[in-house]
């Protein structure tokens, strides 16, 4: 399932990024992966928490494993770091095999979700922890203690015990500990859950930028998908101990492969439909649920007569008060005829919930541009949703 | 890309073998030299393929401790509730009597037993022990209950200290907090005296040496059994369900008997088990507090071992008192778990 | 309904704990009393801790409990902590079942038998009883209280704190003394005075697995008490309760104040931006 979205994503890149050049070693075919995963797979008794997984990571990445909770992404995490062992299967780091590594002898670190702290050291101490166990010498550790506390702001709390320090400051003391000894590799297990939403955002990109000054390769297990859209280079997306679909955010945003990643990602309206005819680069698909016919963008070739699902993003539809110019109603393409049903209205934009004439509903959003307390659409309005042929995403699973 | 590797190879098994111990530099280091001895390497295989590793090691120790003196000593028992006693060093015959032609006969008889179910003596004192311990857990649950109540009732800042109260005297000696009671209950004692000099008793009472003294002696020394499960419990409940009682028209002391009490059930099963297994055992209020009358099991299986010197019947005896103690303490044990599992 | 007390609850709490505390107040008061006629009030008086300073064989007895409690409890504190994390971090093994059921079985089984079945099983190997047989017996049933003291302290302990240690290049067997001993060290301590002062209590095991010259505080007391109170017991019974009281009540307050001070120090870390 990988390859496949790989593949299309070389495919549409090479168009869109002929002039700049854009940093994509997963495009590149000289560049050698940094961590291989091979068919990796771990089973608790019957469960199959990780379903035979091959994915390749590459150095600097910041890569996210993005899933609800049991999807796998933790104890495919915990395998990265050596606290599980695969039940079958391979990880190559820079091409060596790590499976009979103990995580003591990794050159990998973690960061846990509940930062994992040594209650009964001090954050220097803390941070010291993992080079003293190297036996690195005394005024070298001392130095690079006080590099990564300078790094993360924490030089006012150095003799502080873990108990002593806020929320955030913990996080940070965490990820300190986990860089101090400069894995190949740095594993984050849902490194902001714990912290409140304003702190998150503020954090994401300072992970960002450490990530860039320090160049390690970041793996990152979250399940929140705009924190993972936010930070990443690329996101995986898990479902059920198997991979759905690996490509950037912004590839997964527009171009998810299947429902469920449409779905997962964002919110998104899905129209099932069965394909009709094929006009040119496109395709024609009708569908009872939409209730009129639906032109696709430019679109690979697929049977008359095949289910499809048609995924439109809320704000890529257009709302309207005025019916199409062509009449009579069964000749419209691209556009839904319903009721306002609900409206939300968050101040930056609007969300409208429209009950379709079939019973549907429809989500659409729209941008609050002008300065108004009263919006010329409300409920029980009569609305047209319209959208652009190439707005929407063709999905056969 | 290479094959994966199904099995790690002897290499790696060695190193685990120094995984699991508290294996220091030193012996890592040594370890890792040895290793390049042949016959060493070799051992050490053997070990790690009979599975020996350093995580073994470490539960052999107390495992192989308990197996020693906890089960050895308890199967040594079940064996010699089988002889007959003999005037001899040790005083009990052999359970296996090595004869000619290296044959081994077993020489078990199950005399001992039948002579408990015979002598009125045994099975009164296992009925007495029964009485005595359910009596005494009753009235333990009933003036615990009020003192555990009390302790969530008061005000927060309180609360460490009433729990330090109930706790200190559990970390007091046992024997003494039974021996205080003897010169409270004695005929010329402080009871006595104070009630006299009151003017409620014109004789002095006799309690020391009854059963009466029993039920005191059991009950003050395991209240905090009764009492530390109960606030445990009770602590945990959310006054805000008395609120709601009230405010749905219960009176408090109804609230108290539909609310509370049912869901402080399991506390009160909690410490009405640990004052009630521990008390059907007990030897030392018996037999300091309690008269020639007061039988327990605990005091016949003393004074057939120390006085009569009868080790096997001794031993049928302590058979047959654990097997009466196995039914509460599984009920125990399944309770437990089952609160357990239905907290995590 | 508001949190409060009613008369009820209060008079339970006052009789529930004159009931607790009064027999040992007495007792001590008693240790003070001039007459050798324990009821008879006749002025205060020290002289029974003269009186029981100069007994030797009651000295004897203490020095070789003493002597008992401390070795017993620090081996037992070893075995039973092993034991509390082989049953929260090994997972299964072969034996798993009998190894918590030994655990377990001595906390409930009464002193009793216990005691009997030591006394038979070092007859049967022919091990002279004295201080090593008693010791014996007190480590086994103490190490027991030991390991599910441990244990719960182990099963309420971030498991990813000795997680972070290996994954930052720690052994398991140094995770254990660099992490997992200091953070579990107040459970193991609590172990040891636990087993210590079980120790110092325990009058029946100790009767059965004792020999000559080993006679322990307990069963001298005993012996004593059963012709009769005297007020030498109750100052030997004072002097164990004070200092077996204060200890535990010194450890309590020490613990209490450092988690006060850290639920402050917590709560203003919380509160600075």
């Amino acid at each position: 399932m990988s390859d496949t979205g790989a593949t299309g994503t070389a495919a549409r890149s090479s168009g869109a990024s002929a002039t700049r050049k854009r940093w994509e070693p997963w495009n590149d075919p000289s560049e050698r992966p940094h961590v291989q995963i091979a068919n990796l797979t771990k089973r608790f008794g019957d469960f199959v928490a990780v379903d035979d997984i091959s994915l390749d990571i590459y150095r600097k990445e910041f890569f996210s494993l993005l899933g609800p909770s049991g999807c796998g992404k933790t104890t495919l995490l915990r395998m990265l770091a050596g606290f599980e062992l695969p039940s079958s299967g391979q990880i190559l780091l820079e091409g060596e095999d790590m499976s009979g590594v103990p995580p003591y002898e990794r050159p990998v670190n973690m960061m846990f979700q509940s930062y994992a702290l040594f209650p009964h050291m001090n954050v220097e101490k803390n941070i010291a922890f993992g080079l003293k166990q190297d036996g690195v010498p005394k005024p070298e550790i001392e130095r690079r203690v006080a590099e990564v506390i300078e790094m993360v702001q924490l030089n006012a709390f150095a003799k502080r015990k873990p108990h002593q320090l806020s929320g955030g400051q913990r996080q940070r003391v965490a990820l300190a500990r986990s860089l101090v000894k400069k894995p190949k590799m740095l594993l984050l297990d849902e490194p902001l859950g714990a912290l409140d939403k304003n702190l998150r955002t503020q954090t994401q990109f300072e992970l960002m930028n450490i990530q860039e000054e320090t160049g390690i390769t970041f793996v990152i297990v979250t399940h929140d998908q705009e924190e993972a859209m936010t930070v990443s280079s690329r996101i995986a997306v898990m479902d059920h101990g198997k991979i759905v679909q690996v490509s950037t955010p912004a590839e997964l945003y527009e171009y998810p492969n299947s429902r469920y990643v449409a779905d997962f990602i964002g919110e998104v309206n899905i129209l099932e439909g069965r394909v009709d005819s094929r006009e040119g680069d496109h395709l024609m698909i009708q569908s009872s649920e939409a209730g009129c016919a639906i032109q696709t963008g430019p679109s690979a070739d697929e049977p008359v007569g095949r289910q499809v699902w048609i995924a439109v993003r809320p704000e890529k539809l257009s709302i309207s008060l005025e019916a199409p110019a062509s009449t009579p109603s069964s000749t419209w393409v691209n556009c839904l005829a319903g009721e306002v049903w609900d409206i939300g209205y968050l101040g930056n934009l609007s969300i409208y919930h429209v009950k379709l004439d079939n019973g549907k509903m429809v989500t659409a959003t729209q941008a609050n541009m002008a300065r108004l307390i009263e919006r010329p659409i409300t409920w029980e309005d009569r609305v047209y949703l319209t959208w652009a042929p190439d707005a929407a995403v063709v999905l056969l699973n | 890309m290479p094959e994966p590797s199904q099995d790690p190879a002897p290499g790696e098994k060695i190193a685990y073998l120094g995984g699991g111990s508290a294996s220091s530099g030193f012996f890592t280091g040594l370890h890792a030299r040895l290793l390049l001895f042949a016959p060493y390497r070799l051992f050490v295989l053997l070990l790690v393929e009979m599975g020996f590793s350093g995580r073994s090691l470490v539960i052999a120790i107390p495992y192989l401790w308990l197996l020693a003196f906890f089960l050895a000593p308890f199967l040594i028992v079940l064996k010699i509730s089988l002889a007959e006693v003999i005037v001899a060093q040790p005083p009990y015959t052999p359970l296996f009597v090595f004869i000619e032609d290296g044959f081994i006969a077993i020489q078990a008889s199950l005399e001992n037993y039948l002579f408990l179910m015979e002598d009125s003596l045994y099975w009164k004192s296992y009925v007495s022990s029964l009485r005595i311990s359910l009596i005494s857990t009753i009235l333990a649950l009933l003036i615990g209950y009020p003192i555990a109540y009390g302790m969530i009732r008061a005000p927060k800042r309180w609360r460490f200290a009433l729990l330090m109260m109930v706790i200190l005297p559990f970390w007091t000696s046992f024997l003494i907090r039974v021996y205080a009671w003897i010169g409270i209950l004695k005929k010329e004692g402080l009871l006595n005296l104070a009630l006299t000099q009151l003017g409620l008793i014109s004789e002095p009472l006799t309690i020391l040496n009854t059963d009466i003294a029993v039920f005191i002696g059991i009950v003050y020394s395991y209240l905090p059994f009764m009492i530390l499960p109960l606030y445990a419990n009770l602590e945990k409940m959310d006054l805000g369900l008395l609120e709601a009682a009230a405010d749905l028209g219960c009176r408090p002391i109804k609230a108290f008997w539909v609310i509370t009490v049912p869901l402080s059930l399991p506390g009160i099963v909690a410490g009405c088990f640990l004052v009630f297994i521990p008390a059907l055992g007990e030897f030392v209020i018996p037999d300091l507090l309690g008269g020639s009358q007061t039988l327990m099991i605990g005091k016949t299986l003393w004074s057939e071992f120390f006085n009569n010197r009868d080790w096997p019947l001794s031993s049928a005896v302590a058979v047959i008192l654990l097997l009466v103690l196995v039914l509460p303490i599984v009920l125990f044990q399944r309770m437990q778990e089952r609160s357990t599992r239905a907290e995590g | 309904m508001k949190q409060g007390l009613s008369w009820f609850n209060t008079s339970s709490l006052v009789i529930g704990f004159l009931f607790l505390y009064l027999p040992i107040a007495l007792l001590v008061i008693y240790s003070f009393n001039e007459s050798k006629l324990v009821t008879v009030w006749a002025g205060f008086s020290t002289k029974w801790y003269g009186e029981m300073l100069r007994n030797e064989s009651l000295m004897n007895a203490a020095w070789v409990t003493v002597k008992v409690a401390f070795v017993a409890s620090t081996f037992a504190t070893v075995l039973g902590t092993l034991a509390g994390l082989i049953m929260t971090r090994f997972g299964p093994f072969r034996g798993r079942t009998l190894f918590s059921g030994m655990i377990y079985a001595p906390l409930v089984m009464p002193e009793v038998i216990t005691g009997l079945s030591l006394l038979l099983m070092f007859v049967a190997i022919s091990l002279d009883r004295g201080f090593v047989t008693v010791t014996i017996a007190h480590i086994t049933f103490s190490m027991c209280y030991v390991a599910v003291v441990v244990q719960s302290r182990l099963v309420s302990f971030d498991r990813s704190i000795e997680e972070a240690a290996m994954d930052l290049g720690c052994t398991p067997g140094r995770t254990f003394l660099q992490i997992t001993l200091p953070v579990i060290a107040p459970a193991v301590v609590a172990g040891w005075l636990l087993s210590f002062t079980l120790s110092l209590d325990d009058l029946v095991i100790a009767s059965f697995t004792t020999g000559p010259g080993a006679t322990t505080l307990p069963m001298k007391i005993y012996s004593q008490v059963r012709l009769g109170v005297t007020p030498e017991i109750n100052a030997v019974c004072t002097i164990l309760v004070g200092l077996v009281a204060s200890g535990v009540l010194i450890a309590s307050l020490v613990t209490r104040r450092q988690e006060v001070r850290r639920e402050a120090e917590e709560r203003a870390a919380q509160a600075a931006p």
